[in-house]
C-alpha cells in the first residue's frame, strides 16, 4: 500500500515506572515545613496537646518517602507515558482542539490562581469583568439572557437544568405532577442520569429511520406530567434534526421546559441560536468547544444559559454589572442555590473568554465551517476503506462536524473488533478514537471528529493509519488483535477489573488481595 | 500583506492556503453552504453574529487580559485570612510543573496502554489518599467537597433503603445548599429529608442529646465533619459513630486531608464513608476553581457497588511482572446504565487528582505530620493572640484546626465594617458569618495555615487592634 511509507514509526516512552508506593527510602524528604516560632510553641504548647486525645493520630501515614527530584522525575515519566493529544486526537463528541498556551500562563498568574472566591467583590473587578463579558459573548451566540458557570462539566450543566426545572415547576405548584423528563436514546447518558438523580422519571425515545426520533413519538410521550425535554442536536452521528423547532413547540404546549445540550456545538457555531429555535436553556462545554483544556477529565465547565424567565432560578451567585462596577448577587430568593461550592472553575472561564476573543465572530464561524468541511472530507475518504460503513447509510448528504462509522463488516470478515482497531491505531501516534456511548446502536462504532485545529495532512494521516490497520486486519489480523505493540505497556488483562476479590483501587487493596499483606 | 493572509488564524491550519478548496473538491460540493443543507433555512441565525473585535495576535490578547486582570487584588499582595472551603496553602513548585505538562493538561481518555501514565498517576492519587485515610477504596474525585457529601448521602440512602440524613446545623451554607439539591425537594418521591443536629453553643461540637433524639431506623446516615466548618475538632466522634451503628445508620465523615498527619483517620473512630476536599493538597485556590472532592470507604461490595465515580484498578498486562491500570466497576455508572446508573458520572476534576498525587508523594509521612502540627499550633496561637484584643473573643472554646471564629460583639462593630478597614490595610479579614449564623452575632471565620507565620499573625493583631480602636 503506497500510504504505508508515510506512516510514522512512532514508539511511546517506556519507563517501566514503579508505583510510587514502592519507591524511595526511609527518611527521604520532598517537602519540609519549619517548626513554629519558639514564642508560638511557648504559648500554645505541642500540637499533640491541641487535639482531643481520642482524635490524635498515633501512627504516621504509610506514604512513600522520596526526595524532591525523585518525585519530579517519576511524574514527568508518567506524563511522557500519556499519548493524549501529543499525536493526533480526533476523539469524537469531545471536540479536541488546540488549548492556547497563553491562557495557561495567564491563568497561572496570581491575579487568577491566588484569588479567593469570597474576597470582597471590589478586589475581583478584573475577574468579574471577564466573566461578565464572556456571559455577553455566550448570550450573543445562543440568544439566551443569562449564563451561569457553576457547573463543573457538561453533565453537571444537565443536572443544573434538572434543578432549575424542579424550581420552575415548584414555583407554579406543579412539581409533584410534572415528574417526567423526555430524552432520546442518542442523547448523552448524562441527560437521563442527571434527570433520574434529580428525582424525575425518564422517558427515552428511540431513533427512527431518519436518524432521530419521530415527531409522533414525541407527541405520544408528552403529557401534563412532562417536566422537561433534554436533547442534543446535531447528535453524535452528525445528523441534524430538522424538526427540532417543532419539538420545542410540542413540549412547550404540554407545559415542559426545553434544554438544548449543545455538546455538539462546534459545527453550528454562529449558524444557529438555541433561543431562536425556541429553547428555554442550553449548555456549552468550555473545555470542548471553547478551547479550554480537558485535564484528562476536568476541571471543566458546563456554561448554562437560560431565558429571563428562568434566570431567577439560576445557581447563586450570578455576576452583575452596575454603574458602580461588577458584583456578585447572592440574594436571589428563587435561586436553586448551589450545585457546587463557589462560582465555578474561574480559570477555565477565563481561558474560554480568551479563546473567544482570539477567534472573534469571524473566526468562530470559520471554525464551524472548517470542522464541517473536514468531517465531510474525512467521510469521502473513509468510506472508500474496505469494511468501513457509516451509520444510517441510506441517509445521503453531508453530515455536520462528525460522523459515526461502523466497522461491523470488518469484524464479520476478519474477527477484528473496533476495540482492536483502536488499540492498533495508537501504535501510530493516534490518540484512541471515540467509539460510542452505550448502548451501541451502531455495531462496532467509531466516531472521529476533525474539528478546526488539525491540518489536512493530519486528517489524511489519521485516515491512512485506519486504512493501514484495516489492511492488517485482513492480511495479518493477529497484529491488530495483539496490539498495541509500541506503547508504554501492552494490553492490560481486564479480567480482574470487575471481580470484587481481585480489583484494587488502591495500593493497600492490591497488597492485601494480591500479595497477602495486611496493608 | 493581503486580506486573505490576515484571515489566516494561528489556531486553524486549514484557514490558510487551499486546504478548504481541496477538501470541498474531494467531497464534490461547490461551496461550504452546500454542507449545511441539513439545517432548514429558517433555523439559521436571525441576525449576524456580533462579538467584540478579534484579537488573533497573541501579544494583543495578552495585553488585554493582563490589563483587565490588573484590576484584581490577590492573596499574595494581601495578608489573607479567608478559608471556608477554599484554603490558601503552599503549592509545591513541582505540583504546578506536573499539572502544567501538556500531556496531562490536554488529554481526554485514551486506552489503558496509550494513556498509561495518566492512569497510573490517578491510581497513585487514590493509593496515597487511601494511606492517609487507612481505607482500601478511593474513587476518582468528584466536583467538590459538597458534591462528595451529596453522593455519599445518596449512597447511604441506597445502601440502607432509608430516606433521612442528619447533618450538622453548623455547616458551610454553600456545602449545605449543594447537599439539599442532592437530597431533592420534598415534592419528589425519592426525596431524602435533611434533619439538623444542633451544636453545643460553647464548644462548637455536636449536641449529642439532640443527635440521639433524631436518630431512628429511618436515618440513612449521620454526617459530621472533622474539623467542622468553623474549625472545631469533634471530640466525641467515636461515640457518634457507635450511636449511628446501633441504629443501622451509616456514618459519613468529612475531613480535611491536610490534617491527617495529626488527626486520626475517620475510620479509626468508626466512619463508614469518608469524604472531603482535595484542594488543600497542592492546588491553588483559583478563585474557587481549585475545589475538588473525594469519596472513600472500605473495599466491600456493599459500598463499592454504590460509587458513581470512575474507579481505576491496578491490573496485570500480557507481559509478566508489569502493572497496568484500567477502569473498574464502570458498568454501574451512568455510562453503562444511563438513568439506572449510580447518580451520574461525567467530567470532573481529575487534573487536580494528579496535583494531589504529586503533593502527597512530596510531603510523605513526615511532611504531613509537620504541616498538620504547624497549622494546628499557628491557628491556635492566632486564636489566642487575637482574643487578647479588647472586644474580641473566641466564639467557641473547643479544640480547633486551621479555622476559628472570632466574635466582635463586645467591640460594638460589625464584621463588614472591620473587614472594610482591614482591606484598606491590605488584609483580607475572616469571612463574615453574621448573616449565615445570626445567633453568633458579629462573628467572622478566620483561617490560618502553614503559609502564615508569627509575624503575619501579630501583624493582623496590630491592624485589628488599631481598627477597633479607631
Amino acid at each position: 500500500m503506497s500510504q504505508k511509507a508515510k506512516l510514522r514509526e512512532y514508539h511511546a516512552a517506556v519507563w517501566d515506572e514503579p508505583v510510587v508506593m514502592e519507591m524511595g527510602g526511609p527518611g527521604r524528604r520532598g517537602l519540609v515545613f519549619r517548626e513554629p516560632e519558639k514564642e508560638v510553641s511557648d504559648i500554645v504548647g505541642t500540637a499533640k496537646g491541641l487535639v482531643p486525645r481520642s482524635m490524635y493520630r498515633t501512627d504516621l501515614p504509610n506514604l512513600p518517602e522520596l526526595s524532591e527530584q525523585e518525585v519530579q522525575r517519576h511524574y514527568l515519566h508518567l506524563s511522557q507515558e500519556t499519548l493524549g493529544m501529543m499525536g493526533i486526537s480526533l476523539f469524537g463528541t469531545c471536540t479536541m482542539k488546540y488549548n492556547p498556551r497563553l491562557n495557561e500562563i495567564i491563568a497561572s498568574r496570581p491575579e487568577v490562581s491566588e484569588t479567593h472566591p469570597l474576597q470582597h467583590q471590589d478586589t475581583l473587578q478584573g475577574t468579574l469583568e471577564l466573566i461578565h463579558n464572556f456571559d455577553l459573548i455566550l448570550r450573543e451566540l445562543s440568544g439566551m439572557d443569562n449564563f451561569a458557570f457553576q457547573a463543573g462539566g457538561g453533565a453537571h450543566a444537565a443536572y443544573t437544568h434538572c434543578c432549575i426545572t424542579r424550581a420552575y415547576h415548584k414555583s407554579r405548584g406543579q412539581l409533584e405532577q410534572r415528574n417526567e423528563v423526555i430524552t432520546s436514546i442518542q442523547a448523552h447518558p448524562c441527560n437521563p442520569a442527571t434527570a433520574a438523580a434529580a428525582g424525575f422519571h425518564v422517558i427515552t425515545l428511540p431513533l427512527e429511520e431518519d436518524g432521530y426520533p419521530s415527531v409522533d413519538a414525541l407527541r405520544a410521550a408528552v403529557s401534563d406530567r412532562t417536566a422537561a425535554l433534554l436533547i442534543n442536536n446535531p447528535d453524535d452521528m452528525g445528523i441534524y434534526n430538522p424538526h427540532i423547532a417543532d419539538w420545542v413547540e410540542i413540549v412547550h404546549e404540554a407545559g415542559g421546559l426545553c434544554f438544548y445540550d449543545h455538546a455538539n456545538f462546534n459545527g453550528v457555531m454562529g449558524k444557529i441560536r438555541a433561543r431562536e429555535l425556541g429553547f428555554d436553556a442550553c449548555m456549552y462545554m468550555l473545555h470542548k468547544t471553547f478551547g479550554a483544556p480537558k485535564g484528562g477529565g476536568g476541571p471543566a465547565v458546563g456554561a448554562y444559559g437560560c431565558t429571563a424567565e428562568l434566570a431567577p432560578f439560576l445557581p447563586s451567585p450570578v455576576v452583575t454589572k452596575e454603574l458602580s462596577g461588577y458584583g456578585l448577587d447572592y440574594s436571589r430568593p428563587n435561586s436553586v442555590g448551589h450545585i457546587r461550592e463557589f462560582w465555578g472553575n474561574v480559570p477555565q472561564v477565563i481561558k474560554a473568554y480568551s479563546w473567544a476573543r482570539a477567534m472573534g465572530a469571524v473566526g468562530i464561524e470559520r471554525a464551524a465551517e472548517i470542522s464541517v468541511i473536514a468531517n465531510n472530507y474525512m467521510e469521502s475518504r473513509l468510506l472508500k476503506i474496505r469494511g468501513v460503513t457509516k451509520s444510517h447509510p441510506t441517509i445521503n448528504g453531508p453530515r455536520m462536524e462528525m460522523t459515526r462509522y461502523s466497522l461491523e463488516r470488518l469484524t464479520e470478515e476478519t474477527g477484528v473488533t473496533v476495540n482492536d482497531v483502536s488499540n492498533r491505531m495508537v501504535d501510530f501516534g493516534i490518540d484512541a478514537p471515540w467509539l460510542a456511548h452505550h448502548p451501541w446502536l451502531v455495531p462496532e462504532p467509531i466516531t472521529p471528529e476533525a474539528g478546526e485545529s488539525y491540518s489536512k495532512e493530519d486528517l489524511d494521516y489519521w485516515i491512512d493509519v485506519l486504512a493501514e490497520v484495516v489492511r492488517e486486519a485482513y492480511e495479518t489480523p493477529e497484529i491488530v488483535k495483539k496490539a498495541p505493540h509500541r506503547q508504554a505497556i501492552p494490553q492490560i488483562n481486564g479480567d480482574a477489573l470487575d471481580e470484587p476479590e481481585k480489583w484494587a483501587m488502591t495500593w493497600r487493596a492490591y497488597c492485601r488481595k494480591h500479595r497477602n499483606e495486611n496493608g | 500583506m493581503s486580506g486573505a493572509e490576515r484571515d489566516t488564524h494561528p489556531y486553524m491550519p486549514n484557514s490558510a492556503g487551499h486546504a478548504q478548496e481541496e477538501m470541498l473538491k474531494a467531497i464534490g460540493v461547490k461551496d461550504i453552504e452546500a454542507l449545511f443543507k441539513q439545517i432548514p433555512p429558517h433555523h439559521r441565525l436571525k441576525s449576524s453574529l456580533q462579538l467584540p473585535d478579534q484579537l488573533s495576535s497573541e501579544l494583543e490578547l495578552r495585553k488585554h487580559l493582563l490589563s483587565v486582570l490588573s484590576r484584581n487584588s490577590n492573596c499574595e499582595q494581601n495578608l489573607n485570612f479567608l478559608g471556608a472551603g477554599c484554603w490558601q496553602h503552599h503549592v509545591p513548585a513541582i505540583c504546578d510543573e506536573i499539572v502544567g505538562r501538556t500531556e496531562f493538561l490536554t488529554n481526554v481518555w485514551g486506552t489503558p496502554s496509550s494513556d498509561h501514565g495518566r492512569n497510573q498517576a490517578l491510581f497513585e492519587f487514590c493509593s496515597q489518599l487511601g494511606e492517609l485515610l487507612k481505607l482500601d477504596m478511593v474513587g476518582l474525585p468528584v466536583y467538590s467537597y459538597g458534591c462528595a457529601i451529596g453522593h455519599a448521602v445518596r449512597m447511604a440512602s441506597r445502601i440502607t433503603g432509608r430516606n433521612q440524613v442528619l447533618v450538622p446545623a453548623m455547616i458551610d451554607p454553600e456545602r449545605l445548599s449543594v447537599i439539599k439539591n442532592y437530597c431533592e425537594p420534598i415534592d419528589m418521591a425519592s426525596h431524602i429529608e435533611v434533619l439538623y443536629i444542633a451544636y453545643d453553643a460553647s464548644s462548637g461540637t455536636l449536641d449529642i442529646d439532640d443527635l440521639r433524639s433524631k436518630l431512628s431506623d429511618r436515618v440513612a446516615a449521620v454526617y459530621l465533619e472533622v474539623p467542622n466548618y468553623v474549625g472545631v475538632i469533634e471530640s466525641r466522634a467515636s461515640d457518634i459513630a457507635q450511636m449511628a451503628r446501633a441504629c443501622g445508620t451509616e456514618t459519613i465523615v468529612g475531613c480535611d486531608p491536610i490534617s491527617l498527619g495529626l488527626l486520626s483517620s475517620p475510620v479509626d473512630y468508626g466512619a463508614d464513608i469518608v469524604v472531603g476536599p482535595v484542594q488543600p493538597l497542592g492546588i491553588h485556590m483559583n478563585c474557587g476553581g481549585g475545589v475538588s472532592g473525594f469519596i472513600a470507604s472500605r473495599d466491600t461490595e456493599r459500598y463499592v457497588r454504590q460509587y458513581n465515580t470512575l474507579n481505576i484498578s491496578i491490573a496485570e498486562t500480557n507481559r509478566s511482572r508489569q502493572y497496568g491500570f484500567g477502569l473498574s466497576c464502570a458498568g454501574q455508572t451512568s455510562y453503562g446504565l444511563r438513568e439506572e446508573g449510580r447518580d451520574w458520572t461525567g467530567n470532573s476534576t481529575y487534573l487536580w487528582a494528579i496535583a494531589a498525587a504529586v503533593y502527597m508523594s512530596l510531603a510523605g509521612p513526615l511532611g504531613f505530620r509537620e504541616v498538620g502540627e504547624l497549622i494546628s499550633q499557628q491557628s491556635n496561637y492566632a486564636r489566642h493572640r487575637l482574643c487578647e484584643i479588647e472586644g474580641v473573643s473566641s466564639a467557641f472554646d473547643g479544640h480547633i484546626f486551621k479555622e476559628f471564629v472570632l466574635n466582635f460583639d463586645q467591640a460594638g462593630r460589625s464584621v463588614a465594617d472591620i473587614n472594610s478597614q482591614l482591606r484598606a490595610r491590605n488584609v483580607f479579614g475572616g469571612l463574615d458569618l453574621s448573616s449565615y449564623f445570626p445567633e453568633l452575632g458579629q462573628s467572622a471565620l478566620y483561617c490560618v495555615t502553614e503559609l502564615h507565620n508569627k509575624e503575619d499573625i501579630d501583624s493582623l493583631a496590630t491592624h485589628l487592634s488599631e481598627v477597633l480602636a479607631s
